[in-house]
């Protein structure tokens, strides 16, 4: 029972800072425990009826120390606040040079596609050094991607698109949890996290034969489900060409109005499912919801070939 | 603390205070009728009393889930003691118990300990009895309005109790319910019916608690007793009237989550499910509501929560260590300013349970920042408790024993409150038992151990008759020990990644090389040592009140009005509406013969006391 390591590993480039920030809190806590908890045993042994102490003058009230009370906490926690905050800036945005990856979590497992088009379930393979930008989506309930080593947690969601980064900076293999309690099974949902060297990583990615990218099977979901009949080259539908879209503002018509979205993954796949809600300007409403025909999984590839538009101009 | 009596006209017992109406002395004769008398009654004592039973027994069963759980968790899979012959004898389960079974159980841990247990309690129980009784009225404003708030608690019981019986079993989607995991009718046997029975049973407690808000809120504001100046109710009366504030503002909102889960799970409506969601093969939904809605919804009703439970802890352990110390509060004024204030805080902090929900930093930011700025008015509670015993003549009863261990264990569920603040540790401790550890040392170490020193201390009052002070004493030293050997390991495995509301932390190899094993186990043991130590309380609790020795008037000498009347009071309390003449916390007065001078007993030199101005 005592070989117990206290800490998790600290296996990505949020873990030491976090840590330090944790530490500082525990140095706190003890602290005070401490302090406060020796004076609520001095007070009530010294002070106990029996005892002949000094007791003239009692103090009842004094705005002094209830000032150094107040002061000595907002002083820590503004610290802390500081602190934290700036961290959790640090944890939200991620590199742009980021690899990414697709996540869909359902009951009871995680389905994980990298880019290049290698899925695997329960297990995300990563170079080790390389800034990680997982896009997660669930296709149930609520459940929460965890790796304690890597000290990061977000909550993956249904009908939207929820991201998490990270930059692991060990090798090796760490603990992944569902985090959001999902059901019957929730405490065997998990698998692991193999941290490799980036050249292992190279030859992981294209072992059993280099299959489709994700961008080239979403190329084919967008011809199979014909959204290419009116979005490439149509002579009788009018309908905005996809080229260069990705991650630029999209004009939106808005009543009389006309508003800007930028064109991220959240809008993308708004626009597949909910074609109405947000139409561009100068288009009619006139594409079909595509609710319930499409599953996550092949939505993600969807975007990742749109996304792969991104650098191309379109050609009128 | 001592002003000298010079601009309100001669000091004395004719002095009327600015609310008194001395024509309202009138007593109604107690009902004669069983029924109405102990049953349907609307005297705020047997209603006090009735919560105080109903949430005792409802304790005893969330106590039992608390030990199936801790046995799943510390020998999973192995058979459990009577459960196991009980429900598992079929050869298809092995007496194991299957995992919905585990989920069931601390769903519904969760749920009754909170909705049926301590807040039934606390303000149910203890701000029934107490609030008329310490502000010198005969009865609440609204006595029918009482007798109706306590009835709307039994449905509440035995939705929650059926539940258990019907097709698929009680809820299992957590206490908190989120969906969709609780409105698709597939998503676990849990949601087929018990969550509907749930909902229904969480609204009918949630009524209950509106109804008593609004009459302790209006109790407290209109029948007050000549004299009894707002500074000068005791931090009981005060603490429960804010408790109150939060409850009539918060309930509402939790109430509408309830009904629109409520009409998503029974009439089709899409409040919180998004768009084409389809839960274990079900077919699509129509969709278009957001599931984070509802945890913005259950927060901000679920936080405040939080306070409504510990603050008229806080309440009434201020009154128990003031009389036990022999000493005036330290820092009245601050004690009432810090009740405010945490309630007030407590409206704008929901969103630190959601951090990780993929929330803006920059209203992160905000949330991280209310949080932080909680610590300030529980370090003055804190330090103010410590100012009392400074220098006092401390009385070591079974309550006062009780409510010192409330402010040592409120202290580490203080600070390892602070973790969750800071966003960033709050990302990586969050839904792992370091919250679990966290919400016992606030909910047990805080309120559960005021909650035994307000039994302790009023079960005179109440009932006529003393508590066994042994007894007493012996069960909170165990309880002391077995609770922190249950409950301080948590943040330990908490911090290492054991994540909350598995059924198995053995099926990682991470969890199981790390020595959490033997933790769990450890805690195991504690928590059922500290399950049987409350059969000495049981024991004790029913002795005392068949055969106890007969309660004095005041037997712990103190000022508060309650005392000043019989024990247990009659039906209308005061035979005379007291005049109230000075602050509640006037012990050892210099110039005073006793060391306790209650609020209607004038002061010798015709000095009128007031709470210090600090």
């Amino acid at each position: 029972m005592w070989n117990f390591p206290l800490f998790p590993d600290q296996a990505s480039s949020h873990a030491s800072s976090i840590d330090a920030l944790y530490f500082f809190e525990w140095a706190v806590a003890i602290f005070f425990s401490i302090v406060i908890g020796i004076a609520v045993v001095v007070l009530a042994v010294r002070y106990r009826s029996g005892s002949k102490v000094d007791r003239t003058n009692p103090p009842t009230h004094s705005q002094f120390m209830e000032a150094i009370w107040i002061a000595i906490p907002f002083v820590i926690g503004m610290v802390m606040f500081a602190w934290g905050a700036i961290l959790f800036y640090d944890m939200y945005d991620p590199p742009g040079d980021a690899l990414e990856v697709s996540v869909v979590g359902k009951q009871w497992m995680w389905y994980i596609q990298h880019a290049q088009g290698r899925a695997e379930i329960n297990e995300l393979h990563i170079p080790v050094g390389q800034a990680v930008k997982l896009t997660m989506t669930s296709q149930d309930v609520i459940h929460s991607f965890f790796v304690p080593a890597f000290r990061v947690k977000q909550d993956v969601l249904p009908g939207r698109y929820t991201s998490l980064w990270f930059q692991p900076t060990k090798p090796g293999r760490y603990h992944l949890f569902c985090a959001e309690y999902c059901g019957t099974n929730h405490s065997v949902m998990g698998g692991w996290v193999e941290v490799m060297e980036p050249a292992a990583y190279e030859r992981w990615l294209t072992e059993g034969g280099s299959g489709p990218s994700m961008a080239e099977e979403g190329a084919r979901l967008f011809l199979q489900h014909h959204c290419a009949g009116c979005h490439r080259d149509s002579v009788t539908v009018k309908a905005p060409r996809l080229e260069g879209v990705y991650g630029r503002p999209v004009p939106i018509q808005n009543g009389k109005d006309v508003s800007f979205v930028t064109a991220d993954v959240a809008y993308i796949r708004d626009s597949i499912l909910r074609p109405k809600s947000q139409v561009v300007a100068g288009y009619e409403p006139i594409m079909p919801s595509f609710e319930g025909q499409i599953s996550e999984t092949d939505l993600l590839k969807i975007i990742a070939y749109i996304k792969s538009l991104s650098g191309k101009e379109a050609v009128r | 603390m001592h002003e000298p009596e010079s601009h309100e006209g001669a000091p004395g017992v004719t002095a009327p205070g600015p609310e008194s109406d001395p024509g309202h002395d009138h007593i109604h004769p107690a009902p004669g009728w069983f029924l109405t008398r102990y049953i349907f009654a609307s005297d705020h004592k047997v209603i006090g009393i009735q919560f105080l039973f109903s949430g005792l027994i409802f304790f005893l069963v969330g106590g039992m889930l608390a030990m199936a759980l801790r046995w799943q968790l510390a020998w999973p899979w192995k058979p459990m003691p009577i459960l196991s012959r009980l429900l598992w004898a079929e050869p298809s389960l092995g007496y194991q118990m299957p995992p919905e079974f585990y989920n069931k159980l601390f769903t519904m841990h969760a749920t009754i300990m909170i909705f049926f247990v301590i807040i039934p309690l606390l303000t149910g129980g203890f701000g029934n009895f107490l609030i008329p009784l310490m502000i010198g009225a005969r009865d609440m404003a609204f006595p029918k309005l009482n007798m109706l708030s306590y009835w709307f608690m039994p449905p509440a019981m035995v939705l929650i109790t059926y539940s258990f019986f019907v097709e698929g079993g009680s809820a299992e989607a957590g206490w908190t319910s989120y969906p969709p995991l609780a409105f698709a009718r597939w998503a676990t046997p849990g949601s087929l019916n018990g969550q509907t029975l749930w909902l229904l049973s969480l609204l009918f407690a949630g009524i209950s608690s509106i109804l008593g808000s609004i009459n302790y809120i209006t109790t407290i504001v209109m029948l007050r007793a000549p004299g009894m100046k707002l500074f000068r109710m005791p931090m009981t009366v005060w603490a429960m009237f804010i408790t109150a504030i939060l409850q009539a503002f918060a309930l509402p909102v939790l109430t509408s989550a309830l009904i629109m889960q409520t009409l998503d799970r029974v009439a089709g409506t899409n409040f919180f499910s998004p768009v084409g969601l389809t839960v274990a093969n079900a077919p699509p939904v129509v969709g278009g509501g957001g599931p984070i809605l509802y945890q913005h919804l259950f927060w901000f009703y679920s936080h405040p929560a939080v306070y409504v439970m510990i603050l008229p802890a806080m309440g009434m352990v201020s009154d128990i260590i003031a009389t036990f110390s022999r000493k005036p509060l330290f820092g009245y004024k601050p004690m009432v300013c810090a009740i405010a204030g945490i309630a007030g805080l407590g409206f704008i902090v929901w969103g630190h349970h959601m951090f990780q929900s993929g929330m803006n930093p920059a209203l992160g930011a905000t949330f991280m920042m209310s949080t932080m700025l909680i610590a300030l008015p529980s370090a003055i509670k804190v330090f103010n408790w410590l100012g009392t015993m400074w220098g006092g003549r401390i009385q070591f009863t079974a309550a006062m024993l009780n409510a010192v261990g409330f402010v040592s264990m409120f202290i580490i569920g203080g600070l390892s409150g602070i973790f969750m603040a800071a966003s960033p540790v709050d990302i990586h401790i969050h839904d792992t038992y370091f919250i679990v550890g966290h919400i016992h040392y606030v909910l047990f170490g805080g309120s559960t151990f005021a909650i035994f020193a307000a039994i302790h201390y009023w079960f005179p009052k109440i009932f006529g008759r003393m508590m066994n002070e042994r007894l007493g004493m012996i069960h909170f030293f165990l309880t002391f020990i077995f609770f922190n050997g249950t409950f301080y390991l948590m943040h330990i495995v908490g911090m290492h990644g054991h994540p909350r509301r598995i059924a198995d932390p053995t099926v990682y190899s991470y969890l199981q090389g790390a020595g959490v094993i033997g933790m769990n186990q450890f805690m195991t043991v504690n928590a059922f040592l500290l399950g049987f130590t409350q059969l000495i309380f049981v024991f004790n609790f029913l002795y005392s009140l068949a055969a106890g020795p007969k309660a004095s008037e005041n037997p712990w000498h103190a000022n508060t009005l309650e005392w000043t009347t019989s024990s247990p009071p009659a039906h209308y309390n005061f035979e005379r509406i007291p005049v109230v003449l000075h602050a509640p916390y006037e012990y050892s007065v210099p110039g005073v013969d006793e060391d306790f001078l209650p609020q209607t007993k004038p002061f010798p030199g015709g000095q009128r006391l007031e709470p210090a101005h600090s």
